[in-house]
This record gives C-alpha cells, structure tokens and sequence, in this order.
C-alpha cells in the first residue's frame, strides 16, 4: 500500500469514527479521543515517512463529482503538514482523554471532534478543486459544531455565528479562485490547474481571493476579527486544534494555491502578502498584550504568528519571483518550521489554558495568580511554551524567527526598490512583534502562575490530570527538541522546499556540532546546543555564586510590600497593569484605547471606577461597515418580499429581457 | 422553386403568429380575447402542420392536431363558458394602455429577432426565422400575463406563450413526441385546476380581478 492509501483511510476512519461515537453514546467518550489519537500519531508517522523517503504517491478515489472523482495525492508539501496535523492532533487527543473525565456534556463535542480531524487531513489530500473545497467545507462546519458546545452562552453563540459568516465568505473566496484557475473549460484536477498559464493579472485575483479566502480562516488582519471570538468559545482542546492545526491547514491551502499551483507570479505580488503579513503580526500581539481572557489572549496571539508565518511566505515570494532560489527556500523552509513550533508551542498553550480553566472555572487572568504552587508541572510545561513562543533561545520559537531574520537580511540581494525598502520595515515590525510577544506572555505568565492567588478559586485549584500532563508534556518536549536540533527539522524541511521554490537550505546534518548555517558559515550561524549549555551553566554558575556567597540568614519580608502595607492580593500588579504603558503609548491609536474613571461624589459611598476600553480596529473599519451594508441591502430586498403576483410576473419578464439584450449587445 | 415557396409558406405562417399575438394584445374584452386566442391556435396548428410536410415528419402532425383539438377548441370554449358563469364575460380590464403595450410589444420583435439573428448565425435559414418568430410569440404571451389583471386573461398569456414553445420546438426538427404530448397535458391539467381555482377564488372574494385579490392580501398595490 502506498502511503497515500494509508493516508486516506486514516482520514476515512476519523471520519467515521463521528457517527460510530453518536451510536456508542457518551461513555464511549474517551474512546473515541484514545482512537482519533492512534490513528492521528498514524497520519503523523506516515506523513513523516513520506516526508522522508520523499517520492509522491496519488490515488483516485470514485467518489464526489461523477466525471472526476476523488483525485487525492501526498506529496512533499501534504506530508509535512500531515505531520503536523497528525502530532497535533495525538497530542490534543490525549490531552482530550483527561478532559473527557470531568465534561458534562461530551455529546456536543465527540460526534462532530473526529471528523474535524478527519475533515482536515482530507484537505492535505485532496488533489482536485472539488475535494478540496469540500472538504474545507466540511472542517468549517465541523469546528462550527464544536464552537457551539457551550451553546447555553451567549457569547459562544455570537462566536459562532460570526465564524459561520466568514467560513462562508472565505470558501466563497476560494470557491471563486478555484474558479478561475480552472477557467472555463473546468479543469478541476491539480494537475490541470498546474498546467495552466495565466497572466499576471488573473494571478494576482487570485492571490487577493487566496488571502481572504485562506487568509481569513488562517487569522490573517483584517479579517482576523472571528478569530479570537471563536477559538477561546470552543472547549479547550478544541480550541488547541483550532489554534494549533486548522491555522495551519488553512496555511497550507494558501501555500498549495500560490506557491504549487498557480505557477510563477510577478514580483509585484508579494509585498501585498509582505504588509499584511508584518502588519498582522504587530496587531494581533499588541490586541493579546491588551486582552484579560487567557484564551482570548492566546488566540490573538496566534494571529500574530500567522503573520509572522505570512511575512516569511511573502518574502519567499519575492525572491522566487525574483529567481533567488537559495533565499526563497530559506525563507519558505523558515515559514514551515515557524508552522510546525506554533502547532506545538500555541497546542501546549491552549491545553495549559484548558488545565486552569479546569482548574479554576475561569478565563480571567486577574482571577487567577500563584498557580505555580498549586499546579507545579502544568506551571512548568507552561513556562517552556512561553519561553518558546516568545522566541527565546534555546527553544524552537527562537530558532525559527532567527532563520525568518535570516532571510529578511538577504533582501539588499533583492533588485526592486520598493522590496528593498520593504523588507527591512516589515523586518523591523517582526523584531517589534517579537519583542512585545515576550512582554504579552510574560504578562500573561506572571499574572496567571506568579504571585499570590487572586481568588478563592484560583487559591483552590488542583493539578491537572496526568492524561492532559502526559500530552502537554509531550508538546513541550517537541519544543525542546526541536529547540536544540533545528538542522534536522530544517533537513526534513528540504525536500518541501525543493519542491514549491526550486532550491532547499544547504544540508545541516553534516555540519560540525549540529550548528545551524542557513546561508553559509562565514554569514551567520546558530547553535541551539551550544546555546543551552551555555545558559544551563552560567545559571548554574550564577546559582552557586549566589548561595555561596549570599548570607544564609532566611530573610523574611511581607510580599509585594512595595510601601503600601495592604495585603489584599488585588493591589499585586494585575493583568491590566502589565498592559498600561504599552496601551498608552500603542494603544491609543491603533487600537482607540480609552481610559476613564468614574469618581463617586462627596458622600456617596460607591467605589470609584477606573475602567479601561479598546477595540479592534478590524472591526470598526472592515466588521462594522460591511455588516451595516449588508444590513441595509437585506432590508432593500426585503421589500421584495411583499409585491403582488403580477409585479414578480413583470420583476421576471424584466430581468428577462435585460438578459436578452445583453445577450444581443455582447454577442 | 419549391424550396421557396415552402419556406415562403413557413414563414408565413410563423409570422401570422406573431400577428395574432398582437391581435391578443389589443383585445380588451374576455370573450373576444378568447375567440382570438382559438384563432392563435389555429394558425400555430396549421404551421407545424405545414412544418410536418416540408420536413416529412408525420409525427408534427399529431402535435398539430393536438394543438387543434385542444387549445383551439377545448380550452377555448371551457374557458368562454367560465367567463360566461362568472358573468365577466363585457369586463374591460388593462393595466397599462393597449398603444403603450402594443410598442412594447414591437420592442419585443425587434429584440427576439435581433437576438436569434445574431446568435444562430450558423443555423438553417428556416430554423432561424422559426426561432425568431417563437421567441417573439413568448416574450407577448409573458408581456400580456404582465400587463393583464384579470386572472383568465392571465391563464390566456399563459398559454399564447406555450404555443410559442410549441413553434420553437416544431421548428428545430425532431423534438419527440413523448415531450409534446407530456406538454399539452400538463397544459390541460394546469388548465383544470386554474380553471378550479377560480371558482374558489370568485366563491370566497367574488371576483377574479388580481388587483382586488392584492387588497386582500392586505397589502398597498
């Protein structure tokens, strides 16, 4: 059996491991979470097979559209992100063992979670329009389903709703870029559509249809603003696999169309990708910088690294437009190892959220605080994710912004001015974005694990189960590794980026030490090994200095005690105390942020209140207007809703006749 | 010779048509309507009779005999004796002025036969004439149901325009026959229950006039 037959069976199983968890009913609950994960950590050790061994395998499967089939194909591309999928998703299905303990109602969530999973790998697979399309479709409806779990809360179901409307607009999008790539004679196989020629023109429609399309399931501004409304709604394992894996899928549906389909682009395409790319970036971490729901906030970052994984496409782009071969596999090669830590990094951050959600009923850093006592491994496992995500040497986030860092330094090699230009800001925004990263989740770590707790509930709160540590520990591992050992995930990378750019990074398996040399030696290199043991020993050495040569008397203080006695915890530094100097000095423009107080008068006996607001501009600028049109064109059409027969007889005699002489002006 | 003149014929015939759907047009009473309804019958079963000689297709003649016996005879007279028991049978009822709708109706000609003239460039002459012609008798028949009020007159728009089809369709040689005799039944059958229709409709509101019915509805014409 070829690895694609394996693979489409994988994605059949999870499919039909839905309905089979209706009919067994709810104690079969953890089953079916233990089955989607064997067969997930399946879809990962085929994938990385097939990664491996290279060689590309299709099959043609008789079902969808009568005439064409189920063309489905596992490539280079398909295989990596089969990985990731298949990682992710073990690793959320073992997490969801834990989860399944304690749910109240699994019958919202197992009848619809494994098909989700399903659904994805089949859009990694397909290999023509129609199973593509439907298969998006089909992940789309079914995330839907999962967001509304909780559908008694009326946010959750306003989340859901919005994600419906831009799950519709976006399948619309790719609906119409398919469309035109296949052109009109309804070539819908890949391979056709590869074969195909376009103009730039066409090329570049299609491009700005991808980017809405795959660009507003992926999290990419401005269409971002579902995103953090809906992935925190969903149960929070759910939300790891939205966060972690379906961002992903629709990356690789952007990648797939522009990179393998459409064939080569101008150079003027990319710097659209490029601005989107950097300008998402900084927006989504300032918003996770300002927002107090954990998951909220952790769902805004995962906008910021899709942008940060867009800049690096776009730049791919240039210089593939541009024939630099070797710089365009860097920078693609740097965009996929980016997707592969975000899967693992922001997957373990979810499912810590999750643990304390669990642990403490509540989603508000400023009701949690001390969680490091009570919950120390969940604290633990949380505090590399943090370190990874904030790109801190010696984990994986670092590892992979250095090499996007990389790639933005070849740019001079670049012969338009204008991306010359552009490289570097869109470099500058990245370093910004990665800067206040590290500030948004130290706020969000020190806030939620440090310090005293905040609540009874958070003064309460036990560890979480092993099943879930089992599975944050395995992320967390993943991290490390891939932390002290990028030059063999960026070898693993190669045969992808020989693939989509024509070139792929030198081989990093030969190089002395395991030191990573994207370029070439005398360039820049980077050793996560190296840097590891450095940190472990000069923090050993600093340790030892500090006990040695610190007097041994235990002194004891109050805590926090920074002149004001209280021993309240609310006077401990808060979520939205870590968020002032930034949302003063980049809040109040990009983000409308307002400050306003609300001082009792002499006598009455109300508390004074300081309340802070912000909003998205997404959605005071894209959102609002286009809903207030829709809106008013509803009500227009409305109308029609009431007219007398003879006047639908007369609106269909028109339109009839309009056709008819534009049939005859244009024939 | 002979080529020319059966296509002279054909052309005739179809253009005869296209008169007598005017002719509907202009009619303001029931009865006379109807009687140039039968007429419109008449001269569409006598063209796909003729289109069955000169193509050598007995079966057209079945569907010109269908055409006679039902729509110039049957539906025809069942359809005057409707409007003689509802007692509407002097009403005058138009909508838009009859010279307005004549115009547009001329609009309309020139429209189908500037369209088909255009568009099936490649076809036989025959064929595209024909075409031109049915295309011209629908858009009357849909121009009539639009500008009538009244419910039978409606019913007659209806059905000018299904002999347009019919024109169409005898015209494009080798139309079967199932499709034709599936087609004048629906017909019949749609006929039946309109016409049931509105005995219940003058039952409950006391007249067939649409605009009357819209009041009902409670609405603003």
């Amino acid at each position: 059996m070829a690895p694609i037959d394996l693979a489409a069976l994988a994605a059949g199983a999870l499919l039909a491991l839905g309905p089979l968890a209706i009919m067994a009913g709810r104690r079969a609950a953890s089953g079916v979470y233990i089955a989607s994960g064997l067969i997930c950590a399946a879809v990962a050790g085929i994938g990385l097979f097939a990664l491996l061994t290279g060689g590309v395998s299709t099959t043609v499967l008789p079902i969808g559209l009568p005439w064409l089939g189920a063309h489905l194909r596992l490539d280079a591309l398909s295989a990596f992100f089969a990985t990731v999928l298949g990682i992710g998703g073990a690793a959320v299905s073992l997490y969801a063992v834990g989860y399944a303990r304690h749910d109240d109602d699994p019958m919202r969530v197992i009848p619809f979670y494994p098909g989700f999973l399903g659904a994805m790998l089949a859009v990694l697979l397909a290999d023509d329009a129609f199973s593509f399309l439907m298969s998006w479709e089909v992940m789309s409806l079914l995330s839907w389903a999962l967001v509304l779990a909780h559908h008694h809360d009326p946010e959750a179901r306003r989340a859901g709703f919005v994600y419906l409307v831009m799950a519709a607009i976006g399948t619309m999008a790719l609906l119409l870029a398919f469309g035109l790539m296949a052109g009109p004679d309804g070539g819908y196989a890949f391979d056709t559509i590869r074969a195909t020629t376009r103009t730039p023109l066409v090329a570049a429609i299609i491009l700005g249809l991808m980017l809405l399309g795959a660009g507003s399931k992926a999290g990419l501004a401005p269409f971002h603003a579902w995103l953090p409304l809906a992935h925190p709604a969903a149960p929070s394992h759910v939300s790891a696999l939205m966060s972690g894996v379906m961002t992903k899928v629709a990356l690789y549906g952007f990648i797939r169309v522009v990179f393998d389909l459409m064939g080569p682009q101008a150079w003027w395409a990319s710097p659209a990708v490029i601005l989107m790319g950097a300008g998402t970036a900084v927006l989504g971490i300032i918003l996770a910088m300002m927002e107090g729901d954990l998951k909220r906030a952790l769902a805004y970052s995962t906008i910021e690294n899709i942008g940060v994984i867009f800049t690096a496409l776009g730049l791919a782009m240039a210089f593939r437009a541009n024939g630099m071969e070797a710089a365009a596999a860097l920078a693609f090669s740097a965009a996929l190892f980016h997707i592969f830590n975000h899967m693992a990094f922001k997957s373990l951050l979810f499912m810590g959220a999750g643990a304390t959600l669990t642990a403490t009923g509540t989603r508000s850093l400023d009701r949690m605080g001390g969680l490091i006592h009570q919950m120390p491994v969940t604290a633990a496992l949380m505090l590399v994710a943090v370190l990874a995500i904030s790109a801190l040497p010696p984990l994986n986030g670092f590892a992979s912004e250095w090499l996007i860092f990389q790639s933005i330094l070849l740019s001079p090699g670049l012969p338009e001015p204008s991306l010359q230009m552009l490289a570097p800001a869109a470099g500058g925004l990245l370093a910004l974005a990665a800067a206040l990263a590290a500030a948004a989740f130290v706020r969000i770590y020190g806030v939620g694990f440090l310090g005293r707790p905040r609540s009874d509930a958070a003064r309460d709160a036990v560890e979480a189960d092993r099943a879930s540590l089992a599975a944050m520990g395995l992320l967390a591992a993943l991290c490390v590794f891939a932390g002290l050992f990028p030059g063999l995930i960026l070898d693993a990378l190669a045969p992808v980026a020989s693939q989509l750019t024509g070139a792929h990074v030198p081989a990093q398996a030969g190089q002395p030490w395991l030191t990573l040399t994207p370029v070439a030696a005398t360039r820049s290199t980077y050793n996560g090994l190296l840097v590891a043991v450095f940190i472990a020993l000069s923090g050993w050495l600093a340790a030892a200095l500090v006990h040695r040569l610190a007097s041994r008397d235990v002194r004891r203080g109050p805590a926090w005690d920074c002149g004001f006695p209280n021993i309240d915890p609310i006077t401990q530094y808060g979520a939205g105390s870590f968020a002032q100097p930034i949302r003063r000095t980049l809040g109040t423009v990009l983000l409308r942020a307002r400050e306003s107080v609300d001082m009792p008068e002499p006598g009455d006996l109300r508390p004074a209140r300081h309340e802070v607001s912000y909003e998205d501009p997404a959605w005071l600028t894209l959102y609002a207007p286009v809903a207030r049109m829709v809106d008013a064109a509803a009500t227009y059409v409305n109308r029609f809703q009431f007219l007398t027969i003879r006047r639908y007889l007369s609106l269909v005699f028109a339109s009839l006749i309009l056709l008819l002489t534009g049939l005859t002006l244009w024939h | 010779m002979m080529a020319h003149l059966n296509f002279d014929i054909a052309h005739l015939l179809a253009g005869g048509l296209v008169l007598v759907s005017f002719m509907m047009i202009y009619q303001d009473r029931l009865s006379s309507l109807l009687d140039v309804f039968a007429f419109h019958a008449v001269v569409l079963s006598a063209s796909v009779a003729w289109q069955a000689h000169i193509q050598d297709a007995p079966h057209l003649y079945i569907t010109a005999a269908i055409a006679l016996i039902f729509k110039a005879l049957i539906i025809p007279t069942a359809l005057g004796r409707i409007v003689q028991r509802l007692g509407i049978h002097r009403e005058v009822e138009t909508v838009v002025g009859t010279g307005l709708t004549m115009l547009a109706g001329m609009g309309l000609v020139a429209l189908s036969i500037l369209l088909m003239m255009r568009v099936t460039a490649g076809a036989d002459a025959l064929a595209r004439e024909d075409l031109a012609f049915a295309l011209s008798v629908v858009l009357l028949g849909l121009l009539m149901m639009v500008t009538r009020r009244n419910a039978v007159s409606q019913v007659v728009g209806f059905m000018s325009l299904e002999n347009g089809l019919i024109l169409a369709a005898a015209g494009a040689k080798g139309m079967p026959l199932v499709v034709e005799i599936s087609v004048a039944f629906s017909v019949l059958i749609a006929f039946i229950v309109i016409g049931v229709f509105l005995f219940r409709i003058r039952e409950r509101f006391d007249t067939v006039d649409m605009g009357a019915m819209d009041d009902f509805r409670g609405e603003q014409q």
